[in-house]
């Protein structure tokens, strides 16, 4: 896949109100694929963190019989991390603010991941 | 009684829009016709959405079906309606006693007593939720449907406290809720698998370290401390919350319940963790 299919992949995410940024990160190994962040976001620790919790959670939801994630979102104070993992291996994420819009986030981040594979 | 339900029965075909489902739906929950008393209450409150002691039935029957977080939430909304129904009062406080909140349950307790101060049942729930005395008989059970909401305060006074586990009278306590502390290890609750599986122990082994994770991240991007993580899977939802820093909670249901909702249920139990670890410490 192209850079420039996976900056079109994170437009999608990126131009939905309250989103500060969006990634692409490969799973195995936590390392940044592509990425569109707003200035202040540390991408190679934020992606090492997010592949790192995928893992887990992932190992944690199989063992609970519910099947491997579709979507996860880590909800804070100020704001919240989206993730949704892609059939290829990488996770698309997004960082938002506390009043965006969840709901269409996911969907974004559902459409972005179909569109990297 | 069997010939009281069928003239309630007809009774209430003649006049669907009267009060006597009330009367129905308590005999048929005395009866433990609970499916058929549940449609009772069901179809008069969609006639009466409006009047508390419907909301109160309905919350008795579901209080017997073990149906405690719907319970909770009918005599909540009865409370709303009515903040003086004593009925609503005493079930709440039996809903605390399952959940080992002692100190709610004689709050409402005393509250019910204040409104009702002839009502000798409350006194006898009171100085039980206390644990000082023997057991009162069960209360008898009367046909109209107000006097039997005293059913519940006094199963509350008579329950053992063995179920004052941590997530006891919670929906889902043995087979979809879990607390762990920051090593994996489990502090309360079950899980199963949709299969039926115990998967208790291999859950909370890799939950190990997701709190810190989690923690970790949300500082990283300066959103504050984390609250919770929703999750979607193939086959069910998960939601992650941390009681305190040193614990994390897990609520499992199928994909029939929305993370919106499992978000609601995982507060609540959230609550009930922080006390049963306040109590442990």
């Amino acid at each position: 896949m192209t850079s420039a299919a996976f900056g079109q992949a994170l437009d999608l995410i990126t131009r939905v109100r309250g989103v500060r940024g969006a990634m692409v990160v490969a799973q195995d190994d936590g390392l940044v694929v592509a990425e569109q962040l707003m200035e202040g976001i540390r991408g190679t620790a934020l992606a090492a963190l997010a592949a790192s919790l995928a893992t887990r959670l992932r190992k944690a939801m199989e063992a609970a019989g519910v099947g491997v994630s579709v979507f996860w979102h880590l909800q804070c104070e100020q704001g919240a991390l989206l993730v949704v993992p892609a059939p290829s291996g990488v996770l698309l994420v997004a960082v938002a603010a506390a009043d965006v819009n969840i709901g269409l986030v996911r969907l974004e981040l559902l459409r972005a991941a179909e569109a990297v594979g | 009684m069997a010939d009281d339900i069928k003239a309630l029965s007809a009774q209430l075909a003649q006049e669907p829009q009267s009060l006597v489902f009330l009367r129905l739906g308590e005999l048929l929950r005395q009866k433990r016709q609970f499916d058929a008393a549940r449609r009772v209450a069901l179809l008069g409150l969609e006639r009466h959405p409006h009047l508390a002691d419907a909301h109160d039935l309905l919350a008795r029957i579901l209080a017997d079906l073990h149906d405690y977080e719907h319970a909770f939430d009918e005599w909540d909304m009865t409370l709303r309606i009515a903040p003086e129904h004593t009925g609503a009062l005493k079930g709440l406080a039996f809903l605390y006693f399952k959940v080992g909140d002692l100190a709610q349950a004689e709050a409402h307790l005393h509250l019910a007593k204040r409104i009702a101060p002839e009502d000798a049942s409350i006194d006898q729930a009171i100085a039980m939720a206390r644990g000082g005395l023997e057991p009162a008989p069960a209360a008898e059970r009367r046909s109209d449907a107000s006097a039997a909401a005293a059913t519940p305060a006094t199963q509350a006074a008579t329950a053992p406290l063995e179920e004052s586990r941590v997530f006891a009278g919670l929906e889902g306590a043995q087979e979809g809720l879990l607390l762990v502390d920051t090593a994996g290890l489990v502090l309360g609750g079950a899980l199963r698998s949709p299969a039926g599986e115990d998967v208790t122990d291999a859950v909370a082994a890799y939950l190990a370290g997701v709190s810190q994770e989690a923690a970790r991240t949300a500082k990283l991007l300066g959103l504050g401390s984390w609250r919770g993580l929703s999750a979607e899977g193939r086959h069910g939802h998960v939601h992650l919350a941390p009681p305190t820093a040193e614990s994390l909670l897990l609520v499992v249901r199928d994909r029939g319940v929305p993370l919106g909702r499992l978000a609601i249920l995982a507060q609540r139990a959230v609550q009930a963790a922080r006390r049963w670890l306040e109590r442990q410490a």
